[in-house]
């Protein structure tokens, strides 16, 4: 069990992966003939070689946080939510209609009303799977992705028929009032004497992410509530043996899942675009699935593992735009990330932990 | 397949990106594809003469998502493209926040109005261009049926249909006009198989002409009316070329020149509202070697003559999008 210390569990083999993820990914470049040290630069540069790429690459990464978080709990409870994308569309539904239809008096305000929305609207989404999974067994992963496809018809329902303003051909909300525009990060930082750049989309809801961290850190690790979920998903049977409810719990991982998934639409919704509009949560729920696993469930690895995707889609929408390697490509070191990170997880974790086991026997 | 020049190397990209100093036109696309053969690709052909002539580079973005819009227009902003061409009203609003951001950059955008002081909108009269192909469906029609396939059920495409319809009766006042939509999102721009099965539904409803304004949807109702040995009608590129000898005409909405001029007149782009109208030929019908065993001679003597009456005002056109109603069809 513990063949190796904490911090290469949790850093050196994610790191390990990507690595290899990225090799293989340098392999189809160089097959498509472009070079992949030139795509590499560019990347780099491109997402974080200017403010301007920071501010995107941020931007996404508080998309991942708030995915990759909700994934990360339901898998605490041995729950495999792959419905964040629906959820996150549902949470936007539910800031679209707080920015609407409040008069919010100040931003702050609004964020608030906004977060309490959108997690509700996520949390019920993700309810009804939870519900059908502790109630009557149907299996969460095929409820939630089938809840995907109804949260999608139902945004285009509601787009086009109730929400788009009348004279508009775009199925799209109005603006939402200049009250509940967040602050970017341009106006925070610049307030402080920092340089950079207005452009960009990132803005306050980067900070509610970093809390969104703690607090489910708080969740998993103390408190009474964590402890069941976590009991739970190592093994539920033990668990009812205890006096587990496997019914409450996994509700309560649902909820807090599909909350988190919601409350993404205060960066994408209110944050980016000022409206709702088709596609908004642009596959950042399938991507939270990638995060979470990478980073081990773990708030502070599915930091790190955001951060990692927000360069990823950023570099790669630099990629689409400088070179004639498609922004698909992005998708295939995703995808490889999450074979290496998922599925072949022992492949590179076993030689590692031979590797830790023969350097603890030399030091004895 | 002409490959668009990209700047050599990401190494010369960053040197002029990070001075601000290219200079270069770019053309964004909308969903539906670079490829439609119709709209879109109208565009690109602009672009690709402009090329031609002068020998210049530009940038060019394909839309993958809807979200996607207003990065892609900051992220060409940031980098001096200028002027900058966008396809598609569904550009209008994100250009009204972003077009202020950048004083010092033009922008053009086609089917919608952005009133910005630094923007060109360019807007068709495509009710127009419409009436004609109406006109010579409703003439090469045997059953007294013809039909419509839009692509976004949107006040634009209404308009489209509206046209046409108005030009069918005009022909033959008891003729029955069959309107289908794709669907009410933007993927009904590049969804060929529906279009298909939309062709086959009207074709069993008696229709022999059908006319296809729905992006690369479109493409499946050509396929279909040739499938099944009807008429077809082209939109915005002409696509008389797709089935020759089964498409009659294509109403040539002429965004590749629209596209042409902005990417000429460089930075100096005239902004305000230009309104591309059958007069000006910003709107027609096509006839090439592939249709003229369709056209008759009397055929065309008939559009013309409408033609003419138009374009001098003789006979108005209604425009669906002037007050959302349509006297020869409902929608």
């Amino acid at each position: 069990m513990n063949a190796m210390p904490g911090w290469a569990d949790a850093i050196v083999v994610p790191l390990i992966s990507v690595l290899i993820a990225f090799a293989i990914s340098s392999g189809v470049i160089l097959a498509i003939g472009e070079s992949p040290v030139e795509a590499m630069t560019l990347m780099v540069t491109g997402a974080l070689g200017s403010s301007y790429g920071w501010g995107y690459t941020l931007y996404y990464a508080t998309n991942f946080i708030f995915t990759g978080l909700a994934v990360a709990v339901a898998f605490h409870a041995g729950l495999f939510n792959i419905g964040g994308e629906g959820q996150a569309t549902l949470g936007g539904l539910g800031v679209a209609l707080a920015c609407l239809f409040v008069p919010w008096p100040h931003w702050s305000l609004a964020l608030i009303g906004a977060m309490a929305a959108g997690a509700a609207f996520g949390a019920l989404w993700a309810a009804l799977p939870g519900w059908l999974q502790a109630r009557r067994g149907s299996h969460v992963v095929i409820t939630t992705i089938m809840f995907n496809f109804i949260a999608a018809a139902v945004l285009n329902y509601v787009l086009v028929n109730v929400l788009r303003p009348t004279g508009s051909m775009d199925p799209a909300t109005a603006r939402f009032p200049g009250a509940t525009n967040l602050p970017t990060l341009g106006e925070i930082l610049g307030a402080i004497g920092i340089p950079f750049s207005r452009s960009t989309p990132a803005n306050v809801s980067l900070f509610v992410a970093l809390a969104a961290c703690v607090a489910v850190w708080l969740l998993i690790w103390r408190t009474r509530a964590g402890y069941e979920i976590r009991a739970f998903g190592k093994s539920d049977r033990a668990a009812v043996y205890a006096g587990i409810s496997p019914v409450r719990i996994t509700m309560l991982a649902m909820l807090v899942s599909g909350a988190l998934a919601g409350l993404m639409a205060i960066n994408n919704v209110m944050g980016e675009a000022e409206r709702l509009m088709l596609n908004a949560v642009e596959g950042a729920g399938f991507i939270g699935i990638a995060v979470a696993l990478m980073g081990r469930s773990h708030p502070f690895g599915v930091l790190l593992a955001a951060l990692l995707f927000g360069f990823l889609y950023q570099g790669g929408a630099e990629l689409a735009l400088w070179t004639s390697i498609p922004r698909e490509l992005i998708t295939v070191i995703q995808a490889l990330v999450i074979l290496f990170t998922g599925a072949l997880d022992n492949m590179v974790r076993q030689p590692v932990e031979a590797l830790f086991l023969r350097l603890r026997k030399g030091a004895k | 397949m002409i490959r668009i020049r990209t700047l050599a190397g990401s190494a010369a990209a960053f040197a002029l990106s990070a001075a601000g100093a290219l200079a270069d036109p770019a053309l964004i696309f909308d969903l539906g594809g670079k490829f439609d053969k119709s709209f879109n690709e109208a565009a690109y052909n602009g672009a690709q003469r402009w090329v031609q002539e002068t020998g210049g580079s530009y940038k060019e973005l394909e839309m993958q998502s809807e979200a996607q819009r207003e990065q892609a227009l900051r992220r060409l902003a940031e980098t001096g493209a200028n002027p900058i061409v966008m396809t598609g009203f569904a550009f209008g609003d994100v250009l009204n926040e972003v077009a202020p951001d950048y004083p010092d950059t033009r922008f053009a955008i086609i089917d919608a109005v952005v009133e910005q002081p630094n923007v060109r909108s360019v807007i068709f009269s495509e009710h127009q261009g419409s009436y004609l192909v109406g006109m010579m469906a409703a003439m090469a029609s045997k059953s007294g049926t013809v039909g419509f396939v839009g692509g976004m059920d949107i006040p634009l495409i209404r308009k489209f249909a509206c046209g046409y319809a108005q030009g069918v009766k005009a022909v033959k006042p008891d003729a029955t006009v069959v309107i289908n939509m794709t669907g009410t999102t933007p993927a009904a721009w590049a969804d060929p198989v529906k279009g298909a099965e939309l062709a086959r539904s009207q074709i069993s409803q008696g229709a022999d002409v059908i006319y296809a304004a729905a992006g690369s949807t479109g493409l499946g109702v050509l396929q279909a009316a040739a499938d099944e040995n009807i008429l077809s009608i082209g939109v915005d590129s002409n696509q008389n070329h797709l089935h020759p000898g089964k498409v009659l005409t294509s109403m040539i909405k002429r965004v590749d020149i629209a596209v042409h001029d902005a990417f000429a007149a460089g930075a100096a782009i005239e902004t305000g509202t230009v309104l591309a109208d059958l007069k000006g030929d910003g709107v027609g019908y096509a006839l090439d070697e592939h249709n003229a065993a369709l056209v008759t001679a009397e055929m065309k003597a008939a559009v013309d003559e409408a033609a003419a009456r138009i374009k001098s005002g003789e006979t108005p056109v209604h425009d669906y999008m002037t007050d959302n109603t349509c006297p020869a069809a409902s929608f």
